[in-house]
């Protein structure tokens, strides 16, 4: 057991599935000798050799489509998109092919491929280096979405989803790689070394895709949240002193629908956050579920946090961000009574 | 600034929309088209740097002269045997597509797509391959399937959807896929295979194997961004592989110009890339079984990948949804200077002294006959539409792994409502 950040324990997760299995290989921009812009691939060249790890050129259609092409061979592909925005050269790959392959040809060739892809904002990456393109892959048959929210989690999800046989969309919520973020951006962000998620085993362990994971009990209000917001729930809910239920649901899809459906019958409210923006959302999805199957329980309408229908704008980020301001006005809402 | 001098006597800027040379109506010339002397194109090594070759993109490789002889360096001076094997292949292709694209006139399923006149492009490149070499094919390669040895049945399977159709129903018809023998699964997007062909040659290359892999695609299709994404790749990591682009002249209405072909060759792509490229006489089977086998050489000595420009003449429509009468001169297909594949390799063999006109009628009638007792066969299995061929659940089956809870409940869904649906009726039948 050691002390790791976000980007340590990816490393470390790779590193672990590269000296496992030899069909595991990592492709991407800058990935092989740099190591990559956040340098989660550090080592793993020089470590596993140039044919294991490598950069490609400048082409997200290519690296989707070229690990397409290693998968059915019989490899496992880890393709890094350097940032979830550049994905979109890519997407017919992912769509059309990757995401149908084993269902068009009954299961003769699959597309075992986990793309690797850093997303969200807070970071001054202005529109280009921002966004949150989730539901635009849990909308899409196929495709599994992981999204970590602590280095322990970020490492067994990770190897979950190389050893995974379908494909798997790994986006890492950047702004909290080096430790967790409350919020409040102009408050110094605390390492991970300080908290007990950075304690990450070296070897090899799983968290299992598809399960949600309870990170504060309570019965006044369920809230679902995913990546980042998972800690800015947690701090907003604590700073309210409200009894809120915070789940990380880690799994877009496949959805943990039980402990969702448990909770908020449970507490008879529901909260859900995500930085990306409004419509057509996944928080809409998640609503319609909590409606469905929670609707006689629930004492309060939905309500959804999120980031606003615009691109994610430079110099506004922060007013853009889906903060504590707006969190706790939502809490206010719901739970009214509980806040005052 | 260069705005200074006086603008008055320019003529205004005028956009170029290009248009094909002949419409419905109108008589065809086709005297600007190029063809070279077969045998008079240099084969060099197959270690060549791709930079020699740079002629080559724009000549034509050609084995069989106006006299049906086989010349030059290019010949591959196949034997009797194989030469006669490659005729039959095609005609039983050509036979196949001609019931399989009446089967579907009459309603037996719902699409159909033959490759006449393109034979050549599938069976003699297949023909030149090892078995176990990878194939990434787009729409108009069953020839492959055929040198393969698919079963016809199971051909007609897949393109009537029924209960022994190997993917449960799913797919259109003809978009094959069968791992055992190389043939990777069609999609309708096109050019995505490049990438993904690509990418097995490099995983091939990668863990030191033997086998090289193949891909093709339709002119049209070189306009996506998958292809000039998969031919960087693959002049980047040297990757062992030969991608064809098959010139059919005709991307459903929109000829070749709209691709680019007015201004260049497709061969000549290649150059840009670094990339050996050939163009060669796709009508000629000796020629496109020679370009593949040379391409194939390459690959398999480490001397990186090949496109390969097969000039061609789709004959019939694009698809069963298509009516070429309403955008092309009917004179083309009839006096297309490279003439029919299958009529050159004939005449070829005739002139050999191995075949003979009634040899080749009674041909025919074999394919015809083979095809015909296939589909009778296939036809028990059922037909698109009629009956309910699969089970529900395989509606859900294979979208991952393992079923996820939601598609579950959507299984039972399905099922439930057949019920109300289809009261009187079993789902396998």
């Amino acid at each position: 057991m050691t002390t790791m950040n976000m980007i340590d324990s990816i490393n470390s997760g790779l590193d672990n599935m590269m000296t496992r299995d030899e069909n595991v290989v990592i492709m991407g921009e800058d990935v092989g000798y740099f190591g990559g812009v956040f340098r989660a691939t550090a080592g793993l060249q020089e470590k596993h050799g140039k044919t294991r790890c490598f950069d490609t050129p400048i082409s997200e259609c290519g690296i989707i489509g070229v690990a397409v092409g290693m998968a059915a061979y019989g490899m496992r592909p880890v393709p890094e998109i350097q940032f979830a925005d550049y994905i979109y050269p890519g997407l017919d790959q992912l769509v059309s092919e990757a995401a149908r392959l084993r269902y068009r040809s009954a299961a003769e060739f699959t597309s075992a491929i986990t793309v690797r892809s850093p997303f969200g904002g807070g970071i001054f990456g202005g529109q280009t280096h921002s966004q949150s393109p989730e539901s635009m892959f849990t909308h899409v048959c196929g495709l599994k979405t992981v999204i970590p929210s602590t280095p322990y989690d970020a490492k067994g999800l990770l190897i979950s989803a190389i050893e995974d046989n379908d494909p798997v969309m790994f986006f890492e919520p950047k702004r909290i790689y080096n430790g967790p973020f409350t919020g409040y951006y102009d408050k110094p962000v605390e390492p991970w070394s300080k908290f007990e998620a950075s304690e990450v085993p070296e070897d090899y362990y799983k968290i299992p895709i598809g399960k949600a994971n309870i990170v504060r009990e309570g019965d006044a209000v369920t809230v679902l949240a995913y990546g980042t917001m998972v800690h800015v729930a947690k701090a907003v809910v604590e700073e309210h002193c409200v009894d809120a239920e915070v789940i990380d649901l880690r799994t877009l899809v496949p959805l943990d629908i039980e402990t969702i459906e448990a909770s908020v019958k449970k507490t008879g409210r529901c909260l859900i956050i995500h930085e990306a923006t409004r419509t057509s959302g996944f928080g809409a999805e998640l609503s319609a579920l909590v409606q469905e199957r929670c609707f006689y329980h629930l004492e309060a309408p939905i309500e959804r946090v999120t980031g606003f229908d615009t691109p994610y704008p430079h110099s506004l980020e922060w007013a853009y961000f889906p903060g504590p301001v707006r969190i706790g006005e939502a809490l206010d809402k719901i739970v009214g009574e509980l806040t005052s | 600034m260069a705005d200074d001098n006086s603008k008055t006597n320019l003529p205004p800027l005028s956009l170029h929309v290009p248009e094909p040379k002949y419409r419905p109506g109108d008589k065809v010339d086709y005297s600007d088209v190029a063809i070279p002397n077969a045998g008079e194109q240099p084969r060099p090594d197959v270690s060549s740097e791709p930079a020699i070759m740079r002629d080559m993109v724009y000549d034509m490789v050609r084995v069989l002269d106006d006299d049906y002889k086989a010349v030059g360096p290019w010949d591959p001076k196949l034997s009797d045997d194989t030469l006669l094997k490659m005729l039959k292949t095609m005609a039983q292709v050509r036979a196949f597509d001609d019931r399989l694209h009446r089967m579907q006139r009459q309603g037996k399923t719902s699409f159909y797509m033959k490759c006449t006149g393109e034979e050549a492009t599938s069976v003699a490149a297949a023909m030149a391959l090892h078995s176990d070499d990878m194939c990434f094919p787009s729409y108009r390669q069953q020839g492959i399937l055929f040198v393969r040895g698919y079963p016809m049945v199971d051909m007609i399977n897949q393109i009537f959807s029924n209960r022994e159709d190997k993917l449960k129903g799913r797919q259109l018809p003809i978009m094959y896929c069968s791992r055992d023998l190389g043939f990777f699964s069609i999609s309708g997007n096109l050019a995505t295979q490049y990438p993904q062909a690509v990418g097995w040659a490099m995983a091939s290359a990668a863990k030191g194997d033997t086998r090289i892999a193949a891909t093709w695609c339709g002119e049209g299709s070189t306009a996506e961004g998958d292809f000039h994404s998969a031919m960087t790749f693959a002049t980047v990591y040297n990757a062992p592989i030969i991608m064809n682009i098959v010139n059919n002249q005709w991307a459903i209405s929109s000829f070749s110009g709209f691709a680019g072909g007015e201004r260049t060759t497709f061969a000549a792509r290649a150059a840009g890339y670094g990339i050996a490229g050939l163009r060669v006489d796709g009508n000629d089977p000796l020629a496109v079984y020679a370009a593949t086998q040379w391409a194939a050489e390459r690959a398999r000595t480490n001397n990186g990948p090949t496109l390969i420009e097969h000039f061609t003449y789709r004959a019939e429509a694009h698809s069963t949804s298509d009516d070429p009468g309403a955008y092309r001169s009917a004179q083309e297909r009839e006096e297309w200077p490279l003439g029919d594949p299958i009529t050159r390799l004939k005449r070829h063999l005739i002139h050999r002294g191995v075949w003979s006109k009634e040899q080749h009628e009674a041909l025919d009638k074999e394919c015809i006959e083979a095809v015909k007792v296939a589909t009778k066969e296939a036809e028990k299995n059922g037909i698109l539409g009629h009956g309910l061929h699969q089970p529900f659940e395989t509606m859900f089956q294979d979208v991952f792994e393992e079923m996820p809870w939601h598609l579950k409940e959507q299984s039972e869904q399905a099922n439930k409502e057949r019920e109300i649906k289809w009261p009187n009726t079993e789902a396998s039948q």
